[in-house]
């Protein structure tokens, strides 16, 4: 087994004191970004990733990984403690969540998420671990029409399972598309849609596009919510976090359940957000306990935590594995390999061991001292979150500010974050997905470099697109996963025939 | 600081006239795309599809898709939803204005005295707070940030003439 001495590899690159250091930092930072409004792990990571331009990659990826881990387990203590979910994929955690703590079972309700968390993620990183060197070798005969079909089947994916009506994803998408296409084109290096204005020459810049949309826009999102944080304490001990484990294995089959669907909805770029509510309709729906869920049923925890830390986990394999970035926080991982200069994709496994067996063997100890992490350090927490709203939020605005600026040294960045953040802001209240449109950003070059490669060695016949078994194969995938929904319309409809 | 919006619901722009203008908007934007296209040509060059070619076919579904969309909100006229109310509107407004200014200032006084005066401004407007706190919080978080930023990780922000003067 190659990929097991690989892995023990990794861990050797891990343990190194830095580079626990650095994990350690990481895991804290996330905690504090995930339990604060306006900061989520995309944005937290973008505004933390110029800190890391003076590391190794390895110790960079470690860093920014464990801010992602840190920000999926601290969604779960606003929204246990508040009833405010510090991100969106813990929405589904406050339905059972916050009337435990209602009832006095806060400390139960922690330990069952981040116990369900830590499940859902370790399930994840296993998956990863066998099937992405499998992914990444097979990926490694793909010519550009290949390519381009495995974008072109990320993007289907997202208009048919986006919960948005599918032509406001397919707008915000191709918003995103054109944005990645302004400034020099990288094929001809010819200069387009720039209008003479020299700031465009370099084109937009999708970490301003994150800080914008993600956190100023979040941010305006929150102060016109009109927040109010009263919450229960936060009373975490040894003896409660033992009860619970001791309860906890009685929910196995939710547990596995949901990290089938967090994997699922995480490979496909679905994401952690619906994959945490589907965990718990299905839950909620199979469950002998059913009726009794959104009163404080431990299940409704277990069910969206594990779902929502495994989609976040598994969102890493295309990443690593094919360049295809599963969710918004994994494109700013991708945006920080090419910073970093290494190029996503399967070469990845081939030419960068140290670096992807690194960052795997991290997901393994990272999840690990999160989990102790947030389990000891609750209270801390939970006080950061009682700081009030207008301190802290000048503070996040800073810190957006000087993410946006240390990108690329530049002020006018700042005034476009400011833009980005109107926008995410209106765009975000007509329903309009911001995911779709930042993983444009992140991959418009790529694909259109593989399509117009495509069209060149075709000499411009759309033919190329079917010209082989692999390529039409996922292309049909791309467009069963666009017209998903009416398929799935159509199945019921047959299935229900009979009985009209 | 937290506000409770019981009672009636207060008055409000309508969540379909934005959505329609935002439509538009998104066709505008599309237009835009789709001309910058033309101009950098949408055929077939030497080194195959011209700059132009991608970007047009992309402005050409934005343009559909929001013709799609703004045609979904006209017929949808149930909806009587609002997008926000006024008072919320006047929330984010009290948050955006000082940014705004904050982000204008920035390449004039530096980061540093810019987050100072956005710190003080929102603590007294939003928070109330007395100016001893607020002194502390306004020129501590800067200062401690200058020296994570430009001691520890060797970043350099943007400074203004104070900075200058202090010999930074």
């Amino acid at each position: 087994m190659e990929e097991i001495v690989n892995l023990f590899h990794g861990f050797s690159v891990v343990l190194q004191p830095f580079n626990l250091l650095v994990m350690l930092v990481g895991i804290m930072l996330g905690v504090i970004i995930g339990v604060l409004p306006g900061l989520g792990g995309a944005n937290g990571v973008a505004i933390l990733l110029p800190l890391t331009f003076s590391m190794s990659p390895t110790s960079a990826i470690i860093m920014l990984s464990c801010i992602y881990w840190g920000a999926l387990f601290g969604g779960a203590i606003t929204s246990v403690l508040f009833n405010i979910p510090g991100e969106p994929w813990s929405v589904a955690t406050t339905f059972d969540g916050h009337p435990m703590a209602q009832q006095g079972r806060a400390g139960e309700a922690l330990t069952a998420a981040f116990t369900s968390s830590f499940v859902g993620a370790l399930f994840a990183v296993i998956m990863i671990t066998l099937v992405a060197p499998l992914v990444a070798k097979f990926a490694l005969q793909f010519g550009p029409a290949e390519k381009f079909g495995v974008y072109f089947l990320a993007f289907c994916s997202f208009v048919g399972m986006s919960k948005e009506p599918p032509f406001k994803t397919v707008a915000a998408m191709m918003i995103g598309f054109a944005l990645a296409a302004v400034g020099l084109d990288s094929v001809t290096g010819q200069l387009r849609l720039t209008f003479g204005q020299t700031e465009l020459l370099n084109g937009f810049d999708f970490l301003i596009a994150v800080i914008g949309l993600f956190g100023i826009g979040e941010i305006l999102l929150t102060i016109e919510e009109g927040l109010s944080f009263k919450g229960g304490a936060a009373g975490i001990n040894p003896a409660v976090v033992f009860k619970t484990w001791a309860e906890l294995p009685r929910y196995w089959m939710t547990s596995l359940r949901s990290c089938v669907i967090g994997c699922w909805m995480g490979i496909s770029p679905a994401g952690a957000t619906p994959a945490s509510f589907m965990s718990y309709g299905i839950a909620k729906r199979v469950s002998k306990n059913g009726d009794r869920f959104g009163r404080g049923e431990i299940e409704g925890v277990v069910a969206p935590e594990t779902a929502a830390h495994a989609a976040g986990t598994a969102a890493l394999l295309p990443m690593l594995s094919l360049g295809v970035p599963g969710s918004p926080t994994a494109a700013v991982l991708l945006g920080g390999l090419l910073i970093w200069g290494l190029q996503p994709g399967p070469l990845l496994f081939v030419e960068q061991k140290e670096f992807v067996w690194g960052l795997i063997a991290s997901m393994y100890l990272g999840n690990v001292v999160g989990l102790l992490v947030v389990l000891t350090c609750v209270p801390l927490f939970a006080a950061i979150l009682r700081i009030p709203f207008a301190i802290i939020a000048p503070i996040i605005l800073m810190f957006c500010a000087i993410g946006a600026y240390t990108v690329h040294n530049s002020t006018f960045d700042v005034v476009m974050m400011l833009v980005f953040g109107v926008v995410g802001y209106v765009l975000k209240k007509c329903n309009y997905p911001l995911a779709p449109l930042v993983l444009a950003i992140v991959l418009g070059d790529k694909a259109e470099e593989a399509f117009r490669q495509s069209l060149l060695s075709s000499q411009g016949s759309l033919g190329i697109f079917v010209s082989n078994g692999l390529v039409s194969s996922i292309m049909a995938l791309g467009l069963i996963a666009l017209f998903w929904p009416l398929i799935q319309n159509a199945f019921t409809r047959r299935r229900t025939w009979p009985a009209v | 600081m937290s506000e409770n919006f019981e009672g009636a619901r207060g008055a409000g722009p309508a969540q379909r006239s934005v959505e329609m203008a935002v439509a538009l908007l998104i066709a505008a934007f599309a237009l835009v795309v789709i001309a910058g296209s033309i101009q950098a040509g949408i055929g077939w060059g030497a080194e195959g599809p011209k700059a132009g070619f991608f970007p047009f076919y992309v402005g050409l579904m934005i343009l559909a898709s929001s013709i799609i969309n703004f045609g979904a909100v006209m017929s949808d006229r149930r909806n009587d939803q609002l997008f926000a109310e006024w008072g919320q509107l006047g929330k984010v407004m009290s948050m955006l204005v000082p940014t705004a200014i904050y982000v204008a200032l920035v390449p004039w006084i530096g980061i540093y005295i810019a987050s100072a005066l956005l710190i003080a401004v929102f603590m007294r407007w939003l928070g109330q707070y007395g100016w001893g706190m607020i002194g502390a919080v306004a020129v501590g978080v800067p200062v401690v940030t200058f020296v994570i930023f430009e001691k520890w990780f060797l970043v350099s922000l943007p400074k203004g003439p104070i900075e200058e003067l202090l010999g930074f």
